[in-house]
């Protein structure tokens, strides 16, 4: 089977994951940072499944695995750690949410 | 048999244990008095056993070395708990368990009605056992530590009566506490022992042991004769000696200690525990003989001890100081004895003291007893008829400690005067008969002032006798006060000196290692003794005669000489000279230096220096800690950009 060579899925993985990170870094709404982070970890999730597929080892899928079901219970959290930010300072804009300082 | 000699031991340690633990408890004086007493009672019983047993044996297995327990072992260094059953510490624990039970049975009416009753029988009998520790153990280590037991005992025993107030005399009247005292007693006795541990530790260096047979068997060999290694050692111990034994330059605790109860004065403070110097100087007795730089120096600090306690003892007021004073004097006889290598009659002195300044401290307790807590003698007076018992056993004690023969002071006074004559120095006996004369003067200015004239007590004190269980001591100690020179009547008086005879055994290395003295004739002999005789009478004599008048007392027989007078009163000035040189240098370089100085400014500079330095550094640090998220992830990013960075390109 000629399929897709791994290197098109790893460029791939490092595009998507510099996009989560440059979000992270650059984005003021909360929001769209977690789902940055999110993107984060789905792009290395995309290496982890492509090299097992490459390697014909189930280890990295099993492991892809357990990161989505972690991710799903994070991002819960987060949202609701958002939500609960919002209520308190009607605003999702980090820029303004740094009292956790000196 | 010789095995009991752990019992002698352990008893007076139950005796202490069940007196310390349930003595409150019981709340019973005449339990408490009972297990006191007993437990030494019958370690003077084992150890009269042993001793008629050694005295059927041959001298040469008079010797025995009973070993307890393996105490420290780390390498091949050892030490047991070993007791050294021989003529001398037989000697000696025949006089402390001997005069102890008479003190402990004394006590029981003493202290009759104190709160402290059981407390005082128990801190006794620890002294016992720390005591027999002392004399009995076959090595230094054990030794130090009845060494350090008894000072601990003579501490508690000093300040037993720690709230009342006490009078040092002439330093500072009135200020001082009897918790004073004691801490003084045991400040002065820590300088000694600290001579003690140093040698101590020189002699574990060159012998790699602490038991005497190993120290004293190789002692010819590995000391050269003479060498500042054994110079150095001996004057360390002895510098532990003049702590314990109270001589000059560090006597100055004794007097103070008279502010324990009277008992304690007489076990610890004359009878037994201040010859624990004396004794430590005989055991040791090759190694000072290898040192005859040493030898003099004890001798004459014996004889200047002697001599100036003598003269202080002559202005004193207060009963038990005179008698304090006169205890430093004898203890000063003997080691002028020990310093010109009459170790027997130091040893002798030892024995005839005990008997007598138990004697004479017990007979004090009991004026002071009857007095009512009266201890000034210009108080006192016309005692002889009120106090019958007490006043002849005093008499027979002042006799027997000024040197009339045949009591027992003459006989151990005058061996020691006569080695002193014929193996020292013409000079120590001149010095020597003339304390002899001082100390026939105070004590008889004690007892005239005592016991002799009229009253002159206040009207409301009725002084009575003591009860049968004091006066029996006194006379115990009375009779042994005048047959206890028999022991070592000199050949000249058709004697065999058996004591010295008995101890011969163990001065034998040492004896062979002294210069030889010159041999004196009898005719010299007798002559030096009537010499002495006279000087006593005369000292009686002229004691009677200034103080037996009406009111002559010592306050205006000063007017006359009032120069000395004040010089001896405040006891040459010497705790003056004493406070001004180290006591107040030494607190005041504490306060300033150590205290002000180094600890608030290094110790404290460095710790609160320290955490400012971090404060500060902090104080900038933590400004990278802005709250805005974004700011660490981008640190985070460049951080694992730059790791990468440096893993790849390298």
């Amino acid at each position: 089977m000629t399929s897709v060579p791994l290197q098109y899925y790893l460029l791939l993985s490092a595009i998507l994951f510099t996009i989560g990170v440059i979000g992270v870094l650059t984005r003021r709404n909360a929001i769209i940072v977690f789902m940055c982070i999110e993107l984060m970890l789905n792009s290395v999730n995309l290496t982890l499944v492509a090299f097992s597929a490459f390697l014909g080892d189930s280890t990295g899928q099993i492991l892809v695995f357990f990161v989505m079901a972690v991710a799903a219970a994070e991002s819960a959290v987060g949202l609701a750690i958002v939500i609960a930010l919002f209520r308190n300072k009607q605003t999702v804009n980090i820029d303004e949410i740094n009292i956790l300082k000196w | 048999m010789y095995n009991y000699v752990t019992y002698i031991i352990l008893i007076p340690l139950i005796g202490f244990i069940v007196n310390g633990l349930f003595g409150k408890k019981l709340n019973s004086e005449k339990i408490s008095g009972l297990i006191g007493s007993g437990a030494v009672g019958i370690a003077f019983a084992l150890s009269a056993l042993i001793f008629i047993e050694m005295l059927k044996g041959p001298a040469e297995e008079r010797s025995h070395i009973v070993t307890v327990f393996k105490w420290i072992a780390a390498g091949t260094f050892t030490v047991d708990v070993a007791y050294q059953v021989d003529q001398l510490s037989i000697l000696m624990t025949l006089i402390i368990t001997g005069v102890g039970f008479l003190i402990h049975v004394y006590s029981i009416g003493y202290m009759h009605g104190d709160h402290g009753f059981w407390r005082f029988f128990a801190y006794l009998n620890l002294f016992i056992f720390m005591m027999l520790n002392l004399v009995l153990a076959n090595n230094f280590l054990l030794m130090f530590l009845g060494w350090e037991g008894v000072g601990l005992c003579s501490f508690l025993l000093i300040g037993f009566w720690h709230d009342r107030k006490f009078d040092t005399g002439g330093y500072k009247p009135g200020a001082t506490t009897t918790a004073d005292a004691a801490k003084k007693a045991f400040v002065v006795n820590r300088i000694g022992d600290f001579g003690f541990l140093i040698a101590m530790f020189m002699i574990f260096t060159v012998f790699g042991s602490l038991a005497f047979e190993d120290v004293f068997s190789r002692a010819i060999g590995l000391l050269p004769r003479d060498g500042s290694l054994v110079f150095w050692i001996t004057l360390l111990l002895f510098l532990g000696a003049t702590g314990k034994s109270a001589q000059i330059p560090l006597f100055i605790w004794l007097p103070d200690a008279m502010a324990g109860p009277t008992p304690v004065s007489a076990l610890i403070h004359a009878a037994t525990m201040v010859t624990a110097g004396v004794y430590m100087v005989a055991r040791c007795s090759i190694l000072f003989a290898l040192a005859p730089t040493t030898m003099m120096i004890v001798a004459i600090v014996g004889i200047a001890t002697a001599f100036f306690a003598a003269t202080m003892g002559l202005v004193q007021n207060d009963i038990k100081k005179v008698l304090a004073y006169s205890t430093v004097s004898q203890l000063g006889y003997m080691f002028l004895g020990l310093g010109v290598g009459g170790f027997a009659s130091g040893i002798f002195h030892v024995m005839t003291h005990a008997f007598f300044k138990a004697l004479l401290f017990l007979g004090a307790g009991a004026v002071i007893h009857a007095m009512h807590e009266e201890q000034d003698i210009q108080n006192m007076g016309g005692l002889k008829s009120k106090l019958p018992i007490t006043s002849k056993t005093f008499y027979i004690a002042a006799i027997a400690i000024t040197g009339i023969p045949p009591l027992s002071g003459f006989f151990s006074k005058d061996e020691i005067l006569w080695k002193a004559f014929t193996q020292g120095s013409t000079m120590f006996w001149i010095v020597g008969w003339i304390t002899a004369g001082l100390t026939a003067f105070y004590m008889f200015r004690l007892v005239t002032l005592t016991f002799g004239g009229e009253g002159r007590y206040a009207h409301n004190v009725h002084p009575h006798e003591a009860p049968k269980v004091m006066t029996i001591p006194l006379i115990v100690l009375a009779v042994l006060s005048i047959l206890g020179g028999f022991v070592g009547i000199p050949s000249s008086l058709g004697g065999s000196n058996a004591i010295e005879h008995w101890l011969e055994p163990i001065f034998q290395r040492a004896n062979v290692n002294l210069p030889i003295g010159h041999e004196g004739s009898h005719s010299t002999e007798y002559l030096l003794m009537s010499l002495s005789v006279v000087i006593a009478v005369a000292g009686i004599f002229f004691a009677r005669k200034i103080y037996a008048r009406k009111l002559q007392t010592s306050s205006t027989r000063s007017a006359s000489f009032r120069g000395i007078y004040k010089l001896l009163w405040n006891k040459y000035f010497v705790d003056e000279i004493y406070d001004a040189v180290v006591v107040r240098p030494v607190v005041r370089s504490s306060e300033k230096l150590l205290w002000k100085g180094f600890d608030v400014g290094v110790i404290d500079g460095a710790v609160n220096g320290s955490a400012k330095l971090t404060a500060w550094i902090s104080s900038w640090l933590r400004k990278i800690q802005s709250g805005v998220t974004q700011g660490y992830a981008l640190a985070f990013v460049v951080g694992i950009i730059v790791i990468l960075g440096i893993l790849v390109l390298r």
